[in-house]
């Protein structure tokens, strides 16, 4: 890899922008994709391994091409500065998450309690509205305060963020559904929203509720059978974000 | 640095490389049945035996170190082929059945 392009994947990488480096096999040419002199067919190629969220080599033209894909990393947004927010939020910094923590209350949103991570002490309605979710973004609500929750998940249903969750129980879940129906959000929007949130593991410290929510959020992201909250059957496998080429580990 | 720091491989190696190491980085491109590790999977290694990152669950590590090492003699990139057809890889010990290319290129 030559320095030019090892400086310019580093830049757009830095700067969240998603591209592709392409490397020509077996002789190792190399180019960052989108570019606007490569072939229209590489670029469209590279705009499918983007999507995809998916590296691998493709044949292009007669022209075998190794495309890997460099995404921005998935976003969590956090609502609620709290003793729960404390301990997901190192957790998902070692997922790999890029996280903010949301919350107006400026007593429990301080850099004390949260080092090296984004802090918004915007309304969560105005911070969800400046941070625009996109369908790799995650939002999840802690504050049990209808005040705080609700205008958050008011937004996040409005956006196409791919995993939606609120803490509370399910008699807490129910009148929150209740209130978002008088918002205007219709039982499909409402069904987005993982509440209780987390996988039922029975957790009760602070950082197994963290697990049990970020092994939802995984579980989500690569496709795994899950039971949908509420219901008793097993839900269809929801794919929000395409599955890597490989599963991880199996018969390894 | 924390285990995610450590998975954003092209970063360790770009700052290896940027303080003088002599680096060689080796990236999954392909790969057939179960094989441990997707395509873009990554490992670093230095002309003075740091490594960071993998390339499967450890079957092929030491295999792809050695080419790796002379990559950054030559400056040849390799595409190494590993699979239970082939020879190399019974004495590496695929023991996983899969089969994956792995591209090895000197950052220069």
């Amino acid at each position: 890899m030559t320095p030019e392009i090892l400086r310019a994947l580093t830049d757009a990488r830095t700067a969240g922008r998603p591209v592709v480096l392409a490397t020509r096999l077996p002789g190792g040419e190399q180019t960052l994709l989108p570019d606007a002199s490569a072939a229209p067919a590489l670029n469209a190629a590279a705009e499918r391994a983007l999507d995809a969220d998916a590296s691998g080599t493709v044949t292009v033209e007669g022209t075998p091409w190794f495309l890997h894909a460099h995404n921005p990393k998935p976003r969590l947004v956090v609502v609620g500065a709290v003793h729960i927010a404390q301990a997901l939020v190192p957790m998902a910094a070692q997922l790999g998450l890029s996280v903010t923590v949301v919350d107006p209350r400026r007593a429990f949103a301080t850099g004390e309690r949260f080092p090296d991570v984004t802090i918004s002490t915007d309304w969560p309605d105005e911070a969800l509205d400046a941070l625009r979710p996109d369908r790799r973004t995650a939002v999840v609500t802690l504050t049990h305060d209808p005040k705080l929750d609700d205008p958050a998940l008011d937004r996040a249903l409005k956006s196409p963020a791919f995993y939606i969750g609120a803490l509370g129980s399910r008699r807490t879940h129910a009148a929150r559904l209740a209130r978002l129906r008088e918002l205007g959000h219709g039982e499909a929007a409402l069904a987005r929203i993982r509440g209780p949130v987390g996988l039922k593991i029975e957790a009760v410290t602070a950082p197994e509720i963290a697990l049990s929510i970020l092994a939802e959020f995984v579980a989500l992201r690569r496709g795994a059978e899950l039971a949908r909250p509420g219901l008793s059957g097993r839900a269809q496998p929801t794919k929000a974000l395409p599955e890597p080429v490989e599963s991880a580990a199996e018969g390894a | 640095m924390s285990v995610s720091e450590a998975e954003d491989v092209l970063s360790v190696a770009a700052g290896w490389r940027a303080e003088g190491e002599e680096v060689a980085l080796a990236t999954v491109t392909e790969t057939w049945g179960s094989s441990p590790r997707p395509a873009g999977s990554q490992m670093a290694v230095t002309a003075g035996g740091r490594m960071a990152g993998s390339v499967s669950g450890g079957c092929i590590e030491g295999a792809v170190a050695d080419a790796a090492l002379q990559t950054i003699r030559s400056g040849t990139p390799q595409l190494l082929d590993f699979g239970v057809s082939n020879e190399r890889a019974w004495e590496v010990g695929l023991a996983c059945g899969g089969k994956l290319k792995v591209f090895v290129e000197r950052l220069s």
